[in-house]
């Protein structure tokens, strides 16, 4: 094979390449767009008229998530499975988000930490790898960080929007976050970076349990937590 | 829920105080996490252990390398490159416990971890073929020395498609970018064969050096972003070669040969004083 021949077969793995970058491009897009119109719908939840709300709010957004999982469907089309990880970059951010999306979803209905499971089912997508279009492990604890800050968003407003319960609820769910992921050994990435930052909303929610408890806001909320 | 409240104020003790094991073992939460640092620990574990391997073939090439410079200047040529030849069944050997770790894998999972050893492997082994063969060694015939046969301990989870026989693929960018470093070894080839008063070899090497080159600019900004990098120092390459045959010719007809290597390393020294590194 000559150097030419050679230099065009490649040349042509390449082209294909960029063609189904280009594919895959299109497509996160779109989820991007849904990403953050189910976004918009859950931010309204901080304001003081949203959280009695709370459930329609998220029946809206678990209609949405039927968009997302078409799109998903879409997405999987468009480049051999056992190559997730060759263009996983790609969706990588907006799996993110989605991953967070359920998480806050499955928070505001239940106060419960979302399973990957569940992340999974709710973006019709598998968990193990070898199944086909999956949710990396570290994209699932990705969006449970970004939840994590939304949760501090979350204590401070309803404060305001005067809930006084909740932000202790939210400080146990938290601490207890944070001791699950004080089990992890991360090794310096962006995970790794993203978690430096969770002290920072344990500590914001601590804030804001604190005030409420000096001020006395907290007490039938006390009352509760002390049995 | 309601449970998990009843724990709170004790869960905040535990996280203050206690590190790993003083979480409370029995909440869901603490649970999960533990399976996903298996699952972590275990993909970190495996991707250093490819980094080590590809370090370890990374070196092995680079000696090899240096072994095949040495064949300009030694009367028996052959011998060097036999045992360059045995020195790559090591390197060989090497991607096979890359192909063993990745069995079952998604090769681009881990593809950062072991890429510079590929890229210097395609490196040596290119070098070695165009110093048998004068031409370049295809993508097909790299890959098809990359299958090993492995004895198969239990195949309790082997794919059903060739428990005993594994595969490593290089990728074209790798390779595409292992070529581009073997432009810079073609040059100091190129060099050195002026040094030995070799005359033939500098025009030959230019010419594939040229040709590489024309295959670079064919692909132009289309392959990964490093290429681009590399390119720049192939032009580089090709503009030192290209001016030692220069030299030859210019100066070739005046000097008698036994003076050529003199004239031509003070030339080398003129157009880059510094550049000996590349």
């Amino acid at each position: 094979m000559s150097v030419t021949e050679m230099f065009s077969y490649i040349q042509g793995f390449l082209s294909a390449d960029q063609d189904v970058r280009e594919d895959i491009r299109k497509v996160v897009q779109t989820l991007e767009q849904t990403a953050r119109e189910i976004l918009t719908v859950l931010q309204s939840v901080h304001q003081p008229s949203g959280f009695k709300e709370i459930p329609g709010k998220c029946a809206k957004a678990r209609e949405l998530f039927c968009t997302v999982r078409t799109q998903l469907a879409d997405l999987k089309t468009k480049f051999p499975v056992e190559q997730y990880y060759r263009f996983h970059e790609h969706w990588r951010f907006v799996l993110q988000r989605l991953a967070f999306l359920a998480a806050f979803v499955v928070y505001l209905e239940s106060e419960a930490l979302v399973t990957r499971e569940e992340v999974a089912q709710i973006l019709g997508i598998e968990v193990v790898r070898e199944k086909g279009f999956h949710l990396d492990v570290e994209d699932y604890l990705a969006g449970v960080l970004i939840m994590a800050s939304e949760l501090s968003r979350l204590a401070v407003n309803s404060v305001t929007a005067g809930d006084y319960t909740r932000p202790l609820r939210i400080s146990n769910f938290i601490n207890d976050l944070d001791s699950g992921f004080r089990l992890l050994n991360l090794k310096n990435d962006p995970l790794r970076k993203r978690y430096d930052g969770l002290k920072y909303d344990v500590k914001k929610i601590e804030e804001v349990v604190y005030d409420l408890s000096i001020r006395g806001l907290a007490k039938e909320a006390e009352s509760a937590v002390e049995k | 829920m309601s449970k998990r409240e009843g724990e709170g104020p004790r869960r905040n003790a535990d996280a203050v105080q206690g590190r790993d094991v003083s979480a409370n073992p029995s909440s869901p939460v603490i649970a999960a996490f533990k399976v996903f640092q298996q699952e972590l620990d275990t993909k970190h574990d495996k991707y250093e252990r490819l980094v080590k391997i590809s370090r370890d073939v990374t070196i092995e090439s680079k000696r090899t390398i240096f072994l095949l410079h040495r064949v300009t200047s030694v009367p028996d040529p052959e011998e060097i490159l036999n045992d360059a030849e045995v020195k790559l069944d090591g390197v060989r050997q090497k991607i096979g416990n890359i192909a063993e770790e990745l069995r079952g894998e998604d090769i681009h999972q881990f593809h950062r971890a072991f890429t510079p050893g590929i890229q210097e492997y395609v490196e040596a082994v290119s070098f070695l073929h165009y110093i048998r063969q004068r031409s370049l060694i295809s993508l097909e015939e790299i890959n098809a020395r990359l299958v090993f046969m492995r004895p198969e301990k239990g195949s309790a989870e082997a794919p059903p498609t060739g428990a005993q026989v594994l595969t490593f693929q290089v990728t074209p960018s790798d390779y595409l970018l292992g070529v581009a470093d073997l432009t810079g070894e073609l040059m100091r080839m190129c060099i050195s064969s002026v040094g030995n008063g070799d005359i033939d070899t500098p025009f030959q090497l230019s010419q594939f050096l040229r040709q590489i080159h024309d295959g670079f600019s064919y692909i132009g900004n289309t392959g990964p972003y490093e290429v681009s990098k590399k390119l720049h120092t192939l032009r580089q390459s090709l503009g030192k070669v290209e001016d030692a045959c220069y030299a030859l010719r210019v100066r070739g007809s005046e000097i008698p040969k036994h003076m050529l290597a003199d004239v031509f390393s003070s030339r080398g020294a003129l157009i880059d004083p510094e550049e000996g590194v590349v």
